[in-house]
């Protein structure tokens, strides 16, 4: 019977955990967040990236219930959360610096949210180490919180949310006050962890490669509104708008002018005249038209002056300018003949491990590759 | 050379705290406690024994009105505590900016005039012909004047008054140090105000509660003007009773006597104070 096969999947939900219609919040003249609409399904991870002071705070301190929206509805396994207080609405936070209370030990910490429910002390003392357990730091409730590091403080915050049974996890940029090598390590342990609760996850970031990691769904967001709601791969590879493609991932940005439209296909030119061809459908560009064009550098292939361009690709001759070592991510800046400075990115093979500054060199991408928008007003 | 520079510096620094701790309190309780321990058998002659604290304990007069007036000030500090919580509260965690250091400059500006004139204020108000007896006979609540002054309650009113301040400003320090989003925290987590009061707030302003219970306490037990001028002549105030010793008596064995018991006494009770609340003194004044 497939039919009982599809209802548990998680691409059939009828019921999200979390809605958002026309969500808006104004603080006197200033629009924080903008008619902002979503659905989170049961047990994915959903980011919100964007840069500070984009609205995400907001977004987020409305869905726990710290600040209530101006107008728009916010339900939560199907029932609006309106007017309901952060303390009896089904979400916890996990917030920016992580607000472990440090009067208590870490058992009392996580124990918290089931005392306030009247739980009695047994039930309360094994459950609290089960989570523990769960999120891998058994025997700990005993110790004081500042006797942990910062990857554990993060996992008890995690734990104090989580004994509660929340339908919706949310985390306010947990990752943002450790250090590079620990965020690495916990950005896949967040994952796991989110696996393996198998809830809700709502994860506010500015930081793209968190978000690109552990996301099943990232919105970007930008002014108080969604740009791109999407899956990862759709995000980078896929960028609705100029701002998306300029915020997510690296990318070279060339502005020029539409000088011929062949169906999908543009052919642009800059300024200072160089030309190039764009595959890019659906963008509504006509001849004349100003547009930013969008180039991630490990689009771009690098080669002896001489090879032979694929048909079609856009090549040009340059030298190079600078060399950025940063073991598997260095890049290149190449100035080509007009002047355009180019970043790409160095392939790993070993083939141009000895370029320096002043080489002549060619570069080459294929017209698929970059992404071409209108100039907007505010792109 | 260097270090030795730096050890002139260190010891000029130190030398006005160290004058001031040995010329102004070691030296004079020295010299008190000499006073305190001789006694007097005949004019002009002395013997050095206990005799005077002995007094103390034998004349029920005495330690009845030190206990009485320990009571009082440890009510007078659950009553300022009580009063001054919410005021430190408000202040801190409910206000920001300009209304922040407005509320906090008021709670300091009646403290810029002296004790002796806050104090004939409040006999302004509470005495008989005052302004509340007054006010209450035109608005005809009473048929005849009362008398609000020379009792417990007014020298409790006029002791809270006085060391209002010194609970306020401890408190606002700690609740200022509170992160909000502890608050947020206990929230989201289900608890309710008065849960979070109890296990976050409280908890984390203890260390304040205690130093400003501490001050107040001495303070109260300490005042001398307050009680005298609002408690009247029968007021029985520990710190009246040596200034009678000394003054009126020409008791000044017996009235160092009582000063020292005073000390010790008030010692014994912050030190019963903070072993009862589970605190010590140093995270107390470590931790402001």
């Amino acid at each position: 019977m497939p039919f009982f096969i599809l209802r548990g999947c998680n691409l059939t939900h009828p019921n999200p955990d979390l809605e958002c219609r026309d969500l808006t919040k104004d603080f006197d003249a200033f629009r924080a967040v903008d008619h902002i609409s979503f659905d989170v399904p049961q047990g994915s991870f959903f980011s919100i990236l964007g840069p500070s002071g984009c609205g995400k705070t907001t977004l987020l301190r409305m869905i726990a219930g710290f600040q209530s929206p101006t107008s728009g509805d916010l339900r939560i396994k199907g029932k609006s959360m309106i007017g309901v207080p952060p303390n009896k609405r089904p979400v916890s936070m996990v917030f920016q610096h992580l607000a472990l209370f440090p009067t208590m030990n870490i058992g009392d910490n996580v124990g918290f949210g089931l005392r306030q429910r009247g739980v009695n002390k047994a039930e309360i003392k094994t459950r609290v180490e089960q989570v523990l357990d769960r999120v891998g730091l058994p025997h700990v409730s005993e110790r004081r919180v500042d006797q942990l590091s910062g990857g554990q403080k993060q996992r008890v915050a995690i734990a104090r949310c989580m004994v509660l049974e929340p339908d919706v996890l949310l985390l306010d940029e947990p990752l943002g006050a450790l250090d590079l090598k620990l965020r690495e390590h916990m950005k896949i342990e967040l994952k796991s962890l989110q696996h393996a609760f198998n809830t809700t996850f709502v994860y506010i970031t500015h930081d793209q490669s968190e978000a690109l990691v552990m996301s099943d769904n990232i919105a970007v967001m930008s002014n108080g509104r969604f740009e791109q709601i999407g899956s990862p791969h759709d995000v980078y590879h896929r960028p609705d708008t100029a701002f998306v493609a300029g915020f997510v991932g690296d990318a070279n940005k060339i502005d020029a002018k539409v000088t011929e439209v062949n169906s999908a296909m543009l052919t642009l030119a800059t300024e200072t005249g160089s030309e190039m061809k764009v595959e890019a459908a659906g963008t509504g560009l006509s001849v004349g038209q100003p547009a930013q064009v969008f180039l991630r550098p490990e689009a771009i292939a690098l080669g002896a002056l001489d090879a032979g361009a694929e048909s079609g690709a856009n090549t040009s001759q340059g030298t190079v300018e600078t060399v950025f070592f940063n073991g598997a991510n260095s890049t290149v800046t190449v100035k080509d003949g007009a002047g355009h400075l180019v970043k790409v990115a160095m392939p790993q093979t070993g083939d141009f491990a000895t370029l320096k500054k002043g080489d002549a060199i060619s570069t080459c991408w294929l017209p698929k590759q970059a992404r071409c928008y209108a100039v907007s007003g505010n792109a | 050379m260097v270090s030795d520079r730096s050890r002139l510096g260190f010891y000029l620094l130190l030398a006005p705290i160290l004058l001031w701790l040995v010329v102004l309190i070691i030296l004079p309780h020295i010299g008190l406690f000499l006073v305190s321990i001789s006694e007097k058998i005949g004019p002009r002659e002395y013997e050095t024994g206990f005799d005077n604290y002995a007094v103390f304990f034998t004349e029920p007069l005495y330690w009845r009105t030190f206990a009485r007036t320990a009571i009082m000030s440890i009510m007078t500090t659950a009553l300022t505590l009580i009063l001054g919580f919410p005021i430190a509260y408000y202040i801190a965690k409910l206000t920001r900016g300009r209304t922040k250091t407005t509320l906090f400059l008021m709670c300091m500006i009646p403290f810029w005039v002296s004790e002796l004139v806050r104090t004939f204020g409040w006999m302004i108000l509470l005495r008989e012909t005052g302004v509340i007896s007054n006010t209450l006979q035109y608005l005809g609540l009473v048929n005849g004047p009362i008398e609000m002054l020379y009792n417990d309650a007014a020298i409790m009113v006029g002791l809270v008054y006085t060391s209002i301040l010194f609970m306020v400003v401890p408190l606002v320090t700690t609740l200022d140090s509170l992160d909000d989003s502890l608050i947020e925290a206990g929230y989201d987590l289900g608890g309710t105000s008065t849960s979070i009061m109890r296990e976050i707030v409280i908890p984390h302003a203890m260390p304040g509660i205690v130093s400003g219970c501490i001050v107040v306490f001495m303070l109260s037990l300490g005042n001398y003007l307050t009680p005298i001028l609002l408690g009247g002549k029968d007021s029985l105030w520990f710190t009246g009773m040596i200034y009678t010793q000394f003054i009126t008596r020409f008791n000044w064995e017996l009235g160092s006597a009582f000063g020292f018991l005073l000390l010790a006494l008030s010692s014994l009770v912050v030190f019963l104070g903070l072993k009862f609340s589970g605190q010590s003194l140093s995270e107390t004044m470590g931790r402001p």
